[in-house]
């Protein structure tokens, strides 16, 4: 080896392909010598090549209309600030007739109610899980559901949501205050996980209007519907397309 | 071609890097929106004849950085991992979905240059100019980002095993 030391960076910019070719084969003939090195450095260029690949998909996606719109000239800017106070007026309205149709008032504003924060730190701490994110699989729903009934005390349901466009993945048993609470969770087309959380509510027997709370980047609509306290929550969907699941889940559980 | 139509051009690849920076669709689109209004606000501060694509990912990252600060996690940027949600793509399989996982576990500072160089495809030239950052500083992240990830991708205790390595 006549050439200078060879150093970390020299062999990064030799994963990268970015050395002159004289010092490409310098770097060549020391990895011929160092099969660990030469591995450790095969495995970086592994990664790369997955990466581009993984993520070479999105660069053919359509664009969702917001960024298409943000593209443009700055006038189509202003429009699509308008188009989104419209918007929020409009989830506003719905929320309001809910609050309406379903009955009972909200509480005044208080901390983070409890089934929110453990509905949203199941969802965080679940939702993303690759290999393990359910206990017990939807292959076996009635059991599932038995187990969790028996478990909570409480007859349980998990509601069909693929009108929805969300099929059922699997549940699990979670630990809670007082007793345990249970977790199903649900996927959609584009890999989009919504969670629903339940617990028993046995102080009150009584039903609540959906509420509405966001923690972090988790969105939840949450009631109470008889003995059962639910949590609908996903970090993957926006509020409107929350807000359709949670009807479609209590059209379910209310048939 | 003015710029903002150069800009639109761009916005595949902004989303792509969104994507692999942040890990979830949604976050990673609000993102690049939120870029896209900032540079195009901005656009008289570009000076004509340089990168359009690298002046618009330093933005992204500026927006991305507060964005963060805005929801205190600050710890990611101090080098601590994030813990992100990982489902960035579609019908990912196990193998791709380990690729997003562990990604999401490296700190922002290395993610963000493994992603440039390995992504983007950006030189380390150019990746240091977008970050605001001495190549060296490039080259010694882009080190100790893929040590992580192939540790990370063998399923072993990266944070333990960089001090040695290092």
């Amino acid at each position: 080896m006549n050439g200078l030391p060879i150093t970390e960076g020299d062999l990064q910019a030799w994963v990268d392909g970015r050395l002159p070719s004289g010092r490409r084969a310098e770097i060549d003939a020391w990895l011929a010598d160092r099969p660990e090195e030469a591995a450790r450095l095969a495995a970086y260029r592994e990664h790369s090549a997955q990466l581009r690949a993984l993520y070479a998909p999105v660069l053919k996606e359509p664009l969702p209309p917001g960024l298409a719109a943000a593209g443009r000239p700055r006038r189509a800017l202003y429009l699509r600030a308008a188009v989104a106070v419209a918007l929020f007026a409009l989830g506003a309205g719905l929320g309001w007739q809910l609050h309406v149709s379903v009955g009972a008032r909200a509480p005044a504003q208080e901390a983070v109610p409890r089934i929110v924060r453990n509905a949203v730190i199941a969802h965080a701490t679940y939702s993303p899980e690759v290999r393990h994110p359910v206990e017990v699989g939807a292959d076996q729903e009635q059991h599932l559901v038995a187990w969790l009934s028996k478990r909570l005390g409480a007859n349980v349901r998990a509601p069909n949501l693929e009108s929805v466009g969300y099929s059922l993945i699997g549940g699990r048993l979670l630990p809670g205050e007082p007793g345990p609470t249970a977790q199903f969770m649900y996927q959609g087309k584009p890999g989009t996980r919504v969670t629903l959380y339940l617990r028993t509510d046995a102080t009150d027997n009584r039903e609540t209007a959906f509420r509405y709370a966001q923690e972090g980047n988790v969105r939840v609509f949450y009631w109470v519907d008889r003995k059962l306290g639910y949590a609908l929550s996903s970090s993957d969907i926006g509020k409107e397309d929350l807000l359709k699941i949670a009807n479609a889940t209590y059209a379910q559980l209310n048939p | 071609m003015d710029e903002a139509s150069r800009i639109a051009e761009l916005i595949p690849r902004l989303r792509r890097y969104a994507r692999a920076l942040v890990g979830e669709r949604m976050g990673a689109d609000d993102l690049v929106q939120d870029t896209l209004e900032r540079a195009l606000n901005k656009l008289h501060l570009w000076r004509r004849g340089t990168d359009l694509r690298a002046w618009l990912f330093t933005i992204m990252h500026n927006v991305h950085v507060n964005q963060l600060r805005a929801r205190r996690e600050l710890s990611a940027l101090e080098g601590e991992a994030m813990g992100l949600p990982v489902r960035a793509t579609q019908e990912a399989g196990i193998e791709a979905r380990d690729l997003e996982r562990a990604l999401g576990q490296l700190p922002l500072e290395q993610r963000q240059v493994l992603l440039l160089v390995a992504l983007e495809e950006m030189s380390y030239e150019q990746a240091a100019s977008t970050l605001g950052i001495p190549i060296g500083t490039v080259m010694s992240r882009l080190s100790r980002a893929r040590e992580k990830l192939r540790l990370l991708m063998e399923g072993l205790p990266a944070s333990g095993r960089l001090h040695i390595v290092k």
